[in-house]
């Protein structure tokens, strides 16, 4: 690695007063012709143009970002990365990232802050008891660790929790992935972005697509804000805008896009230590190594592009945040926004060729897209380059929706949306 | 978060209402006919417009009736609310 990060360097530089670091990323022009195009350059975009140029040797490719990188879902989410799924499907894809994740730091040489420090989902009623036990059976017929908490348990391992049993929806018990935590988002986008340009990877942000070029049902190129650029795959992963872009090459997908919105509060000093996170009252939260809670809220129940989201919905979950945690109380939130997610029927991701050659999509994350970037990244790369699905996503495919076969993972997750 | 003019009740906060996803889709008339591809599109492919889109739209908390809204999804401007079976205003 021609700029290696490590505590040498560190050293090193401190005697220059960290003036003489390298830009880790190049700002290209757009060369007239790429083996590959990306289109979208948030983290699952960066992900699969670093595993095209890793893992099948693919160098000549470009990822195209109409804003900066990161800029969009990725820097927008609330970082939680786990594995514990239902169906057997979503189970192999999932991990298949988390397996990623433990390593990601280093394989990047890229500090992402991966930090394993457990989710729990709280159960509160008879049937969430129900599907949670059977969901932690699930996880560990497929390898993915999972254990079921009583009451005391849950008390035991997040003190702060309110477990009185006249709340209005008590807290039964809950399930505990140990492997799973959070991640610097705005990372991970960086890391991959630093070794994909290592590798030759074109990463070209500020440039918007207009129109996709097709001769027939195979695509010929982009029309961008910075002129036409030939190429004879394009993968596309832009996440809301997927519909968008779909239209552009005359395709309609089964996706709604929503605003979801976070928010954060003043920074404090440690008071949770993992995430815990509530489906039936809508309600998570961590705390970032700032101090911040992290909190998420749900998503808009219409079609809207406005990153915003509607203030009731904030106020629904800060509620229930409220009776969960009655030691939240006096805080303050500092600052609230809204990502727009494409959302599919299944409410599963699509990773998928598509009737036209050469295009393919890798769109649908829905609510829950950070924790899947790397093996996202990477079995997209590999679909694209094979043109052909790794088995890990052969059943995210496209054809689902008409054939049937859907990989419901409403409310079979431990989603909380 | 914005103001509906609901037709029947007049204007009221959004939460009052529920979003019934793209408006004018027909369910098929002869539905044993159709094939996979057709159900398919009639089931789960949406145009999810960014831009002018047409939507149904109930009162839930209100009047509980069903009526079609015309909205800018960039933007959440409402440009025009009808009742249902009325004709789709020409933009």
């Amino acid at each position: 690695m021609k700029n290696k990060y490590s505590i040498f360097s560190l050293i090193k530089n401190a005697f220059s007063q960290h003036e003489n670091w390298k830009q880790a990323w190049g700002d290209p022009e757009p060369k007239r012709e790429y083996e590959a195009i990306i289109i979208g350059g948030g983290g699952h975009g960066l992900a699969t143009a670093y595993y095209l140029a890793k893992k099948h040797n693919m160098r000549n490719i470009a990822v195209l970002e109409k804003g900066w990188i990161g800029g969009g879902n990725t820097g927008r989410n609330t970082t939680i990365i786990r594995s514990n799924y239902l169906w057997d499907a979503s189970a192999g894809l999932y991990d298949h990232a988390l397996k990623i994740w433990e390593n990601l730091s280093q394989e990047l040489n890229y500090n992402i802050m991966f930090s394993q420090r457990g989710v729990m989902n709280l159960a509160h009623n008879l049937q969430d008891v129900r599907d949670l036990k059977r969901r932690t059976h699930a996880n560990r017929l497929n390898g993915i660790d999972a254990v079921w908490l009583n009451t005391n348990q849950v008390k035991e391992f997040c003190p702060i929790i309110n477990t009185s049993p006249d709340i209005r929806y008590p807290v039964l018990g809950g399930t505990l992935q140990r492997r799973a935590g959070t991640a610097r988002h705005d990372a991970v986008a960086w890391g991959y972005a630093r070794g994909a340009d290592e590798m030759g990877v074109d990463i070209i942000q500020n440039c918007e697509v207009k129109g996709i070029k097709r001769n027939g049902d195979q695509v010929e190129g982009v029309e961008t804000s910075k002129g036409f650029i030939k190429t004879k795959k394009i993968g596309v992963v832009a996440a809301g805008h997927s519909s968008v872009i779909a239209n552009m090459a005359g395709l309609k997908l089964p996706l709604e896009s929503k605003p979801l919105q976070a928010l954060v509060s003043e920074p404090v000093k440690p008071i949770i230590d993992t995430v815990v996170m509530s489906n039936a009252v809508h309600a998570y939260v961590s705390q970032s190594d700032k101090g911040e809670l992290v909190i998420g809220a749900g998503t808009d129940a219409y079609v809207s592009y406005t990153q915003r989201g509607s203030h009731d919905v904030v106020e629904g979950t800060l509620k229930a945040i409220l009776e969960l945690y009655p030691i939240f109380s006096r805080m303050k939130m500092l600052r609230q926004w809204g990502g727009i997610v494409d959302i599919c029927p299944d409410a599963s991701p699509i990773i998928s060729k598509t009737n036209i050659k050469g295009l393919y999509f890798n769109c649908g994350w829905g609510t829950g897209g950070f924790k899947a970037t790397p093996g996202s990244g990477d079995l997209f790369a590999h679909t694209i380059a094979n043109d052909e699905p790794h088995k890990l996503n052969a059943a995210f495919n496209l054809n689902r929706f008409v054939s049937g076969d859907l990989v419901d993972e409403h409310g079979a997750a431990a989603v909380a949306h | 978060m914005f103001l509906i003019n609901c037709p029947y009740c007049g204007k009221r906060d959004q939460s009052e209402f529920s979003c019934g996803g793209e408006a004018h889709i027909v369910r098929p008339k002869q539905p044993t006919e159709l094939s996979d591809d057709q159900w398919a599109e009639y089931l789960f492919m949406r145009k999810n417009i960014k831009g002018v889109q047409f939507e149904r739209w109930n009162h839930a908390h209100g009047c509980r009736k069903w009526f079609n809204m015309v909205r800018d999804t960039s933007n959440d401007k409402i440009h025009a609310v009808y009742k249902m079976g009325e004709k789709p205003p020409v933009e």
